[in-house]
């Protein structure tokens, strides 16, 4: 199943399991999405897919107050760029109705947002915003990498009494994959390998580039264990800490600017971790986006994010 | 003219917000209450007159400026009063303060205290409402008609987007109008027009005289009413909630009213005549409304001076007994448990 596919699932057996479940979107009823994520899901579930309005500011405040009072939107961000206009709900109400209310409401809604560079659609079509929600207290933030997190994933977001936030990276949709039969919790990150001599810790698309830089290491006699964080907020440190001080090398990778970014907060947490930031034997490497906009130019957008061989070749380094 | 019962109830009601203003206003000056508030003197039957035309059930989303919608809709001044000291026994715990005071129990959802935010939130109760009335989405989906044209659901209950003349020309009021009308909900947009928004007035800010005139653009009905006119305001709502109630869809009622005080604590009010405010004083809603209960024969002078240190003594006591209790406040372990809601929370 790839993982437009998962998602389409995830979707589609949770509007089963809960008629309070609703999907809005602009597109996604009978064009079945900007991605062709919820193709055909109108005709599946004709009664909680709802076609908006190009408002997402106004659509998004008006899932947050159908959230408080018992409804589990989910909606749909055509473009993670446009979180812009949905800042306001989400930031300043959602992440804040549990809190600002004493505990009376809670707003249990998901807000899917496909994000991502190499599809040639410009600066504005093509960010990977989720670090900007990262200093918004009360969000939980989602970001899979493979089908199998993204389906059991966003059925554990549709199920959170709190505001998520589910990034899907426009290059992960055609990937294929077996759907696990396990459950996944939110807050749990997943380890791939299990190499003595350096972790890799990334996210979303950036796991494909960890994976392969892992590979090409593997091959000079260097090897790695990657670390799938999956959920971005809360971070699994347990795992990174763990992960960490068995290698004593550790690897960042994130496809957007390293600014203020999520590993930045990954480094800072291994740095305040006494027995892991003992543990190192060099310093963190971080490998992230360029700052720069996105271009559009083919060549330029592709070499914006890291490149497997470019990070290979850096931890290689390490070793000499 | 409305009944003897109803219309000692709304007076009552409004000395209470009124009293409730001025003991907040007091304990300000007095260095007691930490931050800001905003005060609705002057503004008592638009906030009286909305809230006794609604059914317990229907839900508000007041204003910033919301004190007189919880008290009209029966929160306790007890817990208000507490949460404007911030302590534990407050609506909310003493983490929202004097712009945030939501009470589930009297559906109330809260305020926004970002101008205009709170509109699409009650546009969504109404989605709420209305799914609820229907037992899905179905009014809103457009598998196979256009949800426009689908006959009307009348609904048990309705919501209500509280906001301002300020909050007028924000694109989030426009946007949920437009979704309010093409999904026909059960939201009533109640636009207290109080002339200014913060120092701004609005014949300067808006680009109509009548902000109900917004409603032609949205397909629903639009009225501008007085509002320092106790009777004008409820007949005005009990109108348009029949007519939202019957599933006809959003409905645009604008009150005319003033504030008397600056905008928050700190507003010198420059950008205001005291002859304007004078003129105001005069249609000082609550002894226009008293006026009226004693042309009528509903009451006496005398009786109106015993309701009136009635409500004034009890503000006084429940401000007091807030007062005794304002120091037990949540431990900061309490403070960071409520930042996500817990698994069983599921509604």
């Amino acid at each position: 199943m790839t993982f437009r596919e998962a998602i389409r699932k995830a979707l589609s057996d949770e509007m089963t399991a809960d008629r309070n479940v609703v999907f809005f979107g602009e597109d996604i009823g009978v064009y079945g999405g900007c991605f062709k994520v919820s193709e055909g899901l109108w005709k599946e579930h004709p009664d909680q897919v709802v076609d908006t309005p190009v408002s997402e500011e106004g659509f998004t405040g008006m899932a947050v107050g159908a959230a408080m009072m018992g409804l589990r939107p989910v909606i749909e961000i055509m473009y993670a760029d446009f979180y812009t206009l949905i800042f306001d709900p989400i930031v300043n109400h959602a992440a804040k109705t549990h809190f600002m209310s004493g505990g009376q409401f809670c707003c249990p809604i998901t807000v899917r947002l496909p994000e991502g560079s190499g599809t040639g659609h410009g600066a504005q079509h093509t960010q990977s915003p989720e670090a900007l929600f990262l200093n918004g207290t009360g969000l939980k933030i989602v970001a899979p990498s493979n089908p199998s997190d993204a389906y059991h994933l966003l059925r554990a977001s549709i199920r959170d009494n709190n505001p998520t936030l589910f990034f899907e990276h426009k290059l992960l949709y055609p990937i294929d994959g077996e759907i696990s039969p396990e459950p996944v919790e939110i807050g749990k990150a997943k380890v791939i390998g299990n190499g003595l001599d350096v972790t890799i810790i990334a996210y979303s698309h950036a796991v494909c580039t960890a994976l392969k830089a892992a590979e090409i290491l593997r091959d000079d006699g260097i090897n790695a264990t990657v670390v799938d964080l999956r959920t971005l907020n809360p971070l699994d440190k347990e795992t990174i800490f763990r992960q960490v001080q068995r290698t004593g090398r550790v690897a960042l990778i994130q496809d957007p600017n390293g600014i203020g970014g999520i590993d930045a907060q990954v480094c800072a947490s291994i740095c305040e971790d006494p027995e892991t930031f003992r543990s190192l034997k060099c310093p963190i490497m971080q490998f992230s986006g360029k700052n720069t906009p996105i271009p559009f130019s083919k060549d330029l957008e592709a070499k914006t994010i890291p490149q497997a061989e470019d990070v290979a070749l850096a931890i290689a380094k390490q070793f000499n | 003219m409305i009944d003897k019962d109803l219309s000692i109830d709304a007076l009552r009601i409004m000395l209470n917000s009124r009293y409730f203003e001025e003991k907040t206003e007091q304990l300000f000056k007095a260095g007691l209450v930490h931050g800001t508030t905003h005060l609705a003197n002057g503004q008592e039957a638009a906030q009286a007159g909305l809230c006794m035309a609604l059914e317990d059930e229907d839900w508000i989303v007041p204003t910033h400026r919301c004190h007189g919608f919880s008290i009209c809709k029966g929160s306790w001044p007890v817990a208000m009063f507490s949460e404007l000291f911030g302590s534990r026994h407050g609506l909310a715990k003493g983490l929202g303060g004097s712009m945030h005071m939501p009470d589930r129990e009297n559906c109330n959802l809260g305020s926004s205290a970002v101008v205009g935010s709170g509109v699409p939130l009650a546009t969504g109760v109404a989605f709420y409402q209305k799914f609820k009335s229907v037992g899905s989405a179905s009014f809103a989906t457009s598998t196979t008609q256009n949800p426009k044209d689908l006959p009307p659901v009348p609904v048990k209950n309705i919501s209500v987007a509280i906001f301002g003349d300020g909050a007028s020309s924000r694109g989030s009021v426009h946007e949920s109008m437009n979704l309010a009308s093409i999904w026909k909900l059960p939201v009533l947009f109640y636009c207290e027009n109080n002339r200014y928004g913060m120092s701004a007035p609005s014949d300067k800010m808006i680009s109509i005289d009548r902000i109900s005139d917004r409603a032609k653009a949205y397909s629903m009905p639009g009225k501008t009413i007085d509002g320092n006119d106790f009777e004008t305001v409820y007949q005005a709502v009990k109108e348009a909630t029949d007519y939202i109630r019957s599933g006809n869809g959003p409905y645009l009622l604008e009150v005319l009213t003033y504030r008397f005080k600056g905008h928050s604590k700190s507003d010198r009010r420059l950008y205001r005549t005291s002859d304007e405010e004078q003129q105001w004083l005069l249609r000082d809603p609550i002894i226009l409304f008293e006026q009226k209960l004693i042309e009528c024969g509903y009451l006496t002078e005398e009786q109106i001076r015993q309701i009136e240190k009635e409500c004034n003594d009890g503000m006084e006591l429940q401000a007091r007994q807030a007062l005794e209790s304002r120091n037990d406040k949540l431990t900061p372990e309490e403070v960071e448990d409520l930042v996500y809601a817990p698994k069983e929370a599921r509604p």
